[in-house]
C-alpha cells in the first residue's frame, strides 16, 4: 500500500513538475506558477470524477480510481517552498488570488490541506464502487477545497 | 414681513413633519398576516434560498444542517463596519421573543421591533420582494434552529453613516419591489427569478452601486467591487458569463465551474445553500440568469 502511494504521489510529482515548467517557462513568479500547475491538475482530476458524477460521462471505475488517488496524492505533496510570503494578492495583483490572510494563518491552512487529503483517500477508497459512491465521496472533497477558498481566496474579476 | 416670516416657519415644520412623514420606518401588523398558516418545510427551502446562515452564522462555527445564527461576522464595507447581529430563537440575545409581525417586517421593511431602520448591508431590499406566507413559515423555521446567548455586537460606523434617520432617507431612495427583470410569464424564469431577486439577493453583489450604497438597476449583474473584502466579484449578465444554464445550475449544485475550480469566498456559502434546493429550482435560476439583459 505504502509503495504504491510513494509511486502515484512519484507520478503526480513528475506531472507537477512538468506543468510548473511549463508554466516557469512562460514568466511569472515561480511559487505562484507551481500553485497554479498544483491547482490545475487537481481541476484535471476533479473534472474526471465531476464529469461522471454530473452525468456528463459514463461511470468508469479505473478511472475514477486513479483521478481520485492522483487527487490524494496531491493532497499529500509538501506544498512549503510554493506558499512563501511575498507572493500574496497583494504583493502580486496581477497574478495571485491568495490573499494576504493565507500566510497570517498556515497553520490553519495546513489544517484545511489535511482535511483535504483525508477526503481524497476517503475517495480513492470508494472510487471503484459505483457512481453513487463516488458522487458521495466527491462531495467531501470539493468541500475542503472550498474550505480554503472561502477564507483565502480573492474573487475572481 | 411678519406673515412671510410665518410662512416660512410653518412650511418648514410642515416640510419636516413630512419629510418625518416619509422617512417613518414602516411596519407591519398581524392583521397583515392574518390567515397564513406557516408550513415548515417551506420555511427551511426559504432559509436556504435566502442565504441567511452566509451571514449569521459565526466566522468560527460549521453551517452544517442545524446553524447557530450567532451572528458576529464582521463585513468592513466603504460606510464602515457591520456586524452580523443574532438571530438564533435565544429570547434576549436574539429574536425568540419576536412575534410573526415583528419577524415578517424586519425582513420586507428593514424594521425593528423597536422602530428603528435597519442598514441595507441587512438585504431586506430583496425580502421586500418575497410572499408574505413565505416569510411567515420562514419565521417559523428560524424558532427550530438551536439558541444562543451571545450577544449582537455593534456596528462600528462614522459619520453620517451612523445616523440611523438617513436610512428612511436611503429607503424612500432604493427599496422598490419592482422586479429587476422583465422575464415575461414563463413559469420556470418566474420561479428563477423570486428565487433569485425576492431571496438569494444575487443582486446584492453582483450588481453595482451609486454613492450612497442603492443597486444600479440598469447594470443589473453587472459586476462590482467586493462589497465587504478584497477583490471584485464578477458579472454574471449573459454578456459577460459565458457558462450554459447546464453548467450554473451544476456550479450552484456541486461549487464546481465548467473548468473545475471550486467556489470560493462568499460564494462558497450561497452554494451551500442553493444546493439544499431541488435541481429544477436551480435549473430555474441559471435560466433566469441567462435571461438578465446584457451590461454594456
Amino acid at each position: 500500500m505504502h509503495s504504491t502511494n510513494r509511486i502515484v504521489t512519484g507520478a503526480v510529482a513528475a506531472a507537477l513538475f512538468a506543468s510548473a515548467a511549463f508554466a516557469a517557462g512562460h514568466g511569472g513568479n515561480p511559487a505562484v506558477n507551481a500553485r497554479k500547475a498544483h491547482m490545475q491538475v487537481y481541476a484535471h482530476n476533479i473534472g474526471i470524477l465531476g464529469a461522471m458524477a454530473r452525468g456528463n460521462a459514463e461511470y468508469n471505475a479505473e478511472a475514477a480510481v486513479a483521478a481520485a488517488g492522483n487527487l490524494a496524492g496531491l493532497a499529500a505533496l509538501d506544498q512549503t517552498s510554493y506558499w512563501v510570503p511575498g507572493t500574496d494578492s497583494d504583493s502580486l495583483p496581477d497574478e495571485s488570488r491568495a490573499l494576504p490572510a493565507l500566510f497570517d494563518n498556515l497553520d490553519d491552512v495546513e489544517a484545511k490541506r489535511a482535511a483535504l487529503e483525508v477526503a481524497a483517500v476517503a475517495l480513492a477508497a470508494v472510487a471503484d464502487d459505483g457512481l453513487d459512491a463516488v458522487r458521495a465521496g466527491l462531495g467531501p472533497v470539493g468541500a475542503a477545497c472550498g474550505a480554503c477558498h472561502e477564507d483565502y481566496q480573492k474573487p475572481r474579476d | 414681513m411678519r406673515r412671510a416670516a410665518a410662512l416660512v416657519l410653518v412650511l418648514a415644520a410642515a416640510g419636516a413633519a413630512a419629510g418625518l412623514f416619509l422617512t417613518r420606518a414602516e411596519r407591519l401588523s398581524e392583521t397583515d398576516l392574518a390567515g397564513i398558516e406557516p408550513d415548515l418545510a417551506r420555511g427551511e427551502w426559504v432559509f436556504h434560498a435566502s442565504g441567511c446562515a452566509s451571514c449569521h452564522v459565526s466566522p468560527d462555527a460549521e453551517r452544517g444542517d442545524t446553524p447557530v445564527l450567532a451572528g458576529g461576522r464582521r463585513f468592513e464595507t466603504p460606510f464602515g463596519t457591520f456586524v452580523a447581529p443574532n438571530i438564533s430563537p435565544h429570547p434576549e440575545a436574539g429574536i425568540g421573543a419576536w412575534s410573526d409581525a415583528e419577524i415578517v417586517t424586519a425582513m420586507t421593511r428593514g424594521t425593528s421591533p423597536e422602530g428603528r431602520h435597519y442598514y441595507p448591508a441587512f438585504p431586506y431590499g430583496a425580502y421586500a420582494k418575497a410572499e408574505l406566507s413565505d416569510m411567515v413559515s420562514l419565521a417559523a423555521y428560524l424558532r427550530t434552529l438551536p439558541a444562543d446567548a451571545t450577544p449582537s455586537a455593534p456596528h462600528d460606523l462614522g459619520l453620517p453613516y451612523n445616523i440611523r434617520a438617513g436610512v428612511g432617507l436611503w429607503k424612500l431612495l432604493y427599496l422598490d419591489t419592482a422586479w429587476a427583470v422583465d422575464v415575461g410569464d414563463d413559469p420556470l424564469l418566474l420561479q428563477g427569478r423570486y428565487i433569485s431577486e425576492a431571496l438569494a439577493h444575487c443582486g446584492e453583489c453582483h450588481t453595482p452601486r451609486d454613492a450612497l450604497g442603492g443597486l444600479d438597476r440598469a447594470r443589473w449583474f453587472g459586476g462590482a467591487p467586493n462589497p465587504s473584502g478584497d477583490g471584485d466579484i464578477p458579472a454574471i449578465h449573459p454578456g459577460s458569463l459565458t457558462w450554459s444554464e447546464a453548467e450554473i445550475a451544476a456550479y450552484l449544485s456541486d461549487g464546481f465551474t465548467p473548468e473545475f475550480d471550486v467556489a470560493g469566498g462568499s460564494m462558497r456559502a450561497v452554494v451551500e445553500g442553493l444546493a439544499r434546493l431541488t435541481a429544477e429550482d436551480r435549473a430555474a435560476v441559471a435560466a433566469y440568469v441567462k435571461a438578465t439583459l446584457p451590461v454594456e
